[in-house]
């Protein structure tokens, strides 16, 4: 049924939605602010590393050796046209690294690890796992999502840089064995035009970023989610479809950023 | 005995006598505009074991999360040794939980952690003793509920009736004053539900625990309460010893000791008159 338009309403739908904001910053900053004592306890940090990282080594690997294949055929499409089939090393190396490596790693993190993420808290709120854990006098925003939100920011950069490897080494198997672009010229115009500051440190920061909004929107979606079958489902769905929209948008607003400077 | 206390001004409460252990003064409690329990008075007597019992929805385990400060009541206090934990800051409230042990309803155990792990869970959080005298307590507790076999088992290799006395061995690691019971016997069978309650009593008598039971099983729960408080929509409708509420009269508490369909709670639902409803003209 809608609701009536009354300013009423309008008045505590906008109170709720900066209600909502207010209770995320608080938690944002409480995670950040949770880095210390995290370290301290550096199995918990280090099993999430496991868990979130090499558990999604796999898909990271296949989707950037074919992104790798894809973008050395296009890229060679287009050089070839302006006889400088040379630089396709730096192409691909280029895009990987600074745009495709980040972006797509960060939407394959938030399909694979984000919703285990999500469903995992979510199935402990369900179980009541959290309520317990309160009772015991443990704080499961310490316990439980510090570990996992420093395990996604650092698990995200390693996983970009290895998707981004992985593509090169895909893009040098179509366009030198495969397409046969000379490979002296591949691998010296990528020595010579990638920039480590400018372009590699950029895309780190980018995957920095995406990690820390990929892993905290997860995060927040399972530990807000109603407790139930539904609930749990229903915050997995909205894990995807909001980071990967936040991390499309963020990466729009920090390239902008990137070239402004 | 009589358990209400006269309520108590804010200003300055009566003291509290030393052989009370939690204590509800005067206490309202809803979620949203729904009001759950309403002007509550009950003492929990050091070393006792009280039943809460009561239809379902009529705000027995809002009671128990009204211990553990999960939920603050709208007006009213708690007291846990005198103290008014709705006062307590964090450090505070989690010194006091400390001393709380809690059994939910359906274990609540870790699910990505060891049965031995779950038991050592609050030990490891909150001692810094060496790791062969985890072993040992936890073996320890284990031992106490009959599944010192089971510790390497994963909480999903469990039954129910197990996975509430490994949630009972964790609940009692610290070794709490105070232990809360939410539903303790729900869905489980005869054997491990009477297993359950000799457990809860003989811990409550060897450990010198105080315990708080909340239960709709009267045959179970009466077997092994010291006293009895029947809750009804969001009021003490009734309360005294297991043999007293056995007696009484009244015919709410009839109902519910017979366990008959219909009394003072409806079998219906509120609803227009049956004739009106099918269509038929009287």
């Amino acid at each position: 049924m809608m609701k009536a338009w009354s300013p009423a309403n309008v008045g505590y739908a906008l109170r709720g939605k900066i209600a909502d904001v207010g209770y995320g910053t608080r938690l944002f900053l409480r995670l950040l602010g949770s880095l210390l004592p995290t370290l301290k306890r550096g199995r918990l940090l280090s099993e999430q590393i496991h868990f979130l990282g090499n558990h999604s080594l796999a898909i990271i690997t296949v989707s950037g050796l074919f992104v790798g294949f894809v973008l050395s055929l296009q890229g060679y499409y287009i050089l070839q046209r302006y006889g400088s089939s040379e630089a396709l090393g730096l192409m691909v190396a280029l895009s990987l690294v600074r745009e495709l490596g980040p972006v797509v790693a960060a939407l394959l993190f938030a399909g694979r690890a984000g919703t285990s993420l999500t469903a995992g808290i979510g199935l402990m709120k369900a179980g009541e796992q959290l309520a317990a854990m309160e009772m015991m006098a443990v704080d499961p925003i310490q316990r439980v999502l510090a570990p996992r939100f420093w395990g996604g920011v650092i698990a995200m950069p390693l996983l970009a840089a290895v998707f981004s490897a992985v593509g090169i080494f895909g893009g040098w198997v179509v366009g030198v064995i495969m397409i046969g672009v000379d490979s002296g010229a591949f691998w010296s115009q990528m020595q010579g035009g990638v920039d480590v500051w400018y372009d590699v440190g950029n895309g780190l920061i980018k995957s920095v970023v995406f990690g820390l909004t990929v892993t905290f929107v997860a995060l927040l979606q399972g530990f807000e989610c109603q407790p139930t079958p539904e609930g749990v489902s229903r915050a997995t769905t909205r894990t995807v479809v909001v980071a990967s929209l936040a991390v499309l948008a963020l990466d729009f607003v920090l390239t902008a950023m990137m070239f402004s400077v | 005995m009589t358990a209400d206390t006269p309520p108590a001004s804010d200003s300055a409460l009566p003291p509290q006598s030393p052989d009370v252990l939690v204590e509800l003064r005067g206490v309202t409690c809803g979620y949203g505009d729904r009001v759950i329990l309403s002007d509550i008075n009950l003492v929990v007597p050091r070393g006792k074991l009280v039943a809460l019992m009561g239809t379902s929805g009529g705000g027995k385990t809002t009671v128990l999360r009204l211990i553990g400060r999960q939920l603050s009541p709208i007006k009213g206090q708690v007291l846990i040794n005198g103290v008014d934990i709705g006062t307590l800051d964090a450090a505070g409230l989690m010194a006091a939980r400390r001393r709380m042990g809690m059994l939910f309803q359906f274990g609540a155990l870790f699910t990505d952690l060891s049965v031995f792990e779950n038991v050592a869970f609050p030990l490891r959080e909150h001692t810094r003793l060496p790791e062969s005298i985890v072993r040992d307590l936890v073996l320890m507790k284990l031992n106490a509920v009959g599944l010192r076999g089971a510790r390497d088992l994963m909480p999903s290799e469990i039954s129910g009736g197990m996975s509430r006395r490994v949630a009972l061995a964790r609940a009692m690691a610290l070794d709490p004053e105070l232990m809360l019971y939410d539903e303790p016997f729900a869905g489980l069978d005869p054997i491990s539900m009477g297993v359950a309650a000799r457990l809860i009593r003989e811990l409550n008598d060897t450990m010198g625990l105080t315990s708080v039971l909340v239960s709709h099983d009267v045959d179970e729960s009466f077997l092994i309460a010291d006293h009895v408080v029947l809750l009804a929509n969001g009021r003490i409708a009734a309360q005294g010893t297991p043999a007293e509420l056995r007696a009484s009269e009244d015919p709410l508490v009839k109902q519910f000791v017979t366990a008959a369909p219909d009394g003072p709670v409806r079998f219906h639902h509120p609803a227009v008159d049956a004739g009106q409803d099918y269509g038929v003209r009287g």
